[in-house]
């Protein structure tokens, strides 16, 4: 967990609208930053409209071995729910959308940058701690960090047999995102509107 | 003219390319296209193509504007963020240049400055978008631009032989909703595959110019199948290239191969794009072979 910001309740409510979610919170890193209150506050909203399956409060979910361990007496309740909603820094969403292949896995937060901290994940998963989580518009996958030109409104058309243009040892990271988006059957997410990244959030606003 | 213009006559728009040159002078290059590109729609000019430091697409597409040719702006977001795309967008409409062609871009590590920053600031869909709300007097940061507002014709690039064409097509509607008027297409050598993506991308109802590059020879089909995206050559296609070699190195057999899929094609779609790379005194030969 590294510094974390609540999303819009409007943007959140986009997300659950009608739907059932399974919450999970991260307080691993919590000695940095967590908007405890302001999450708080949000799920008992949403846990009074009876549209919460569970809800989990762990740590350190960037560990998938841990992360197993945590979320198997709950497999059931995660099953009856749409969507899986993570609050946390982008590596836990991440990691999540990865052991929950079929589901569909959102962002809570988005994840600020922070100098000098660079969270304590042992995996291949990056975020670029961007200010504006991409994470619920491309299946869980990181646009910013999963492509080479850290596009957000699809892939550029230079992967060859899948695999990136800049690093040929890389899949492309949007066809990646395409085929996920398929198999949990949310193509039509990448209806979204026209995507442009904000700068002054993140790396600039954190300077 | 906007080559909008020409597809809603029902014409079938033949464009082609100039590259510019690494350096400032552009003579040989307006003379090349004088010679062999006046006959056709509208002539694209890349922009710093491979991410290979040229002459500005910019100056050339003027340059060609005042030798009477229709030029076509490319763009691409490698190079400059958003405040210095728009103004050169406003740049273009200043000058007269009513086409654009708007893509992401080669990364710059595949060039000959591969140690630039990479800037991606916006991409292809989010560069559309850009100009289309220039073109209502509104800039990206909602600003109101002063006087009467920019219009263009506004061209986007898809790859219909790509191995994720499911992709490419997704990726085609964002750019169609972001305001794209007109497609050209990845070289294509595999007509039928061609001629299955049109069925799926005739939906948008977007005018789409089938992109193909003259075969010089078997060394360079080979390059294309082993290094650039979308695009596949079929092994006949080399036996075609080895069984002549005279004729091969005349480029008689790479215009007649080009010929022959831009017939198949034609069909399908509403113009073609010849990137001829060097090869533009072939282009009206070939044309005539075609049949247009």
């Amino acid at each position: 967990m590294l510094i974390t910001e609540l999303k819009s309740k409007d943007a959140i409510r986009s997300l659950t609208d009608g739907k059932k979610v399974f919450i999970i919170n991260c307080y691993g890193c919590r000695e940095v930053y967590f908007p405890l209150e302001e999450a708080g506050e949000l799920q008992a909203e949403l846990a009074s409209s009876g549209s919460v399956t569970g809800c989990i409060t762990t740590d350190y979910i960037c560990n998938p071995e841990n992360l197993e361990l945590y979320l198997k007496p709950h497999m059931d309740e995660i099953t009856a729910a749409d969507l899986v909603l993570v609050f946390s820094c982008g590596v836990g969403v991440q990691t999540v959308s990865s052991f929950l292949e079929e589901k569909m896995v959102c962002a809570g937060c988005d994840t600020r940058r922070l100098p000098g901290f660079q969270g304590v994940t042992p995996l291949e998963y990056d975020c670029g701690q961007c200010g504006e989580c991409y994470l619920n518009l491309t299946g869980g996958i990181c646009p910013i960090t999963a492509c080479s030109k850290s596009l957000v409104n699809g892939q550029c058309g230079g992967a060859k047999k899948g695999m990136c243009e800049v690093d040929p040892t890389m899949e492309c990271g949007w066809e990646r995102i395409y085929r996920r988006l398929e198999k949990i059957g949310r193509l039509d997410a990448l209806k979204c509107p026209t995507q442009l990244r904000n700068y002054a959030t993140g790396e600039a606003a954190g300077k | 003219m906007k080559i909008t213009e020409l597809f809603e006559q029902g014409k079938f728009v033949v464009t082609a390319e100039v590259g510019p040159p690494k350096g400032c002078h552009i003579e040989p290059v307006l003379e090349e296209a004088k010679t062999y590109l006046s006959g056709i729609s509208a002539v694209n000019v890349t922009d710093n193509q491979s991410s290979v430091m040229r002459l500005g697409s910019l100056a050339v597409c003027k340059a060609l504007k005042d030798e009477g040719l229709t030029p076509i702006f490319q763009l691409t977001c490698r190079d400059r963020n958003r405040i210095a795309l728009q103004s050169d967008i406003l740049s273009a409409a200043m000058f007269g240049i009513e086409n654009m062609l708007l893509l992401t871009g080669d990364h710059t590590t595949l060039g000959d400055h591969p140690q630039a920053k990479p800037v991606f600031d916006l991409d292809s869909v989010s560069l559309i978008h850009a100009v289309s709300q220039l073109e209502q007097g509104v800039d990206l940061g909602g600003n109101k631009l002063v006087g009467e507002p920019p219009k263009f014709a506004k061209g986007a690039v898809v790859s219909p032989c790509s191995d994720s064409v499911d992709a490419q097509l997704a990726k085609m509607e964002r750019k169609v909703r972001a305001g794209a008027d007109y497609f050209q297409t990845q070289a294509v050598y595999e007509p039928e595959k061609f001629i299955k993506f049109m069925e799926k991308a005739s939906q948008f109802g977007k005018p789409v110019q089938l992109g193909i590059v003259i075969p010089k020879s078997v060394g360079m089909m080979r390059y294309m199948n082993a290094n650039v995206a979308g695009i596949h050559v079929p092994e006949e296609m080399f036996d075609e290239l080895k069984a002549d070699k005279e004729k091969t190195k005349a480029g008689i057999t790479g215009v007649e191969i080009t010929a022959r899929i831009i017939r198949e094609c034609r069909p399908y779609c509403q113009g073609v794009h010849i990137m001829a790379m060097g090869w533009e005194s072939k282009i009206p030969g070939l044309l005539e072979l075609a049949g247009i």
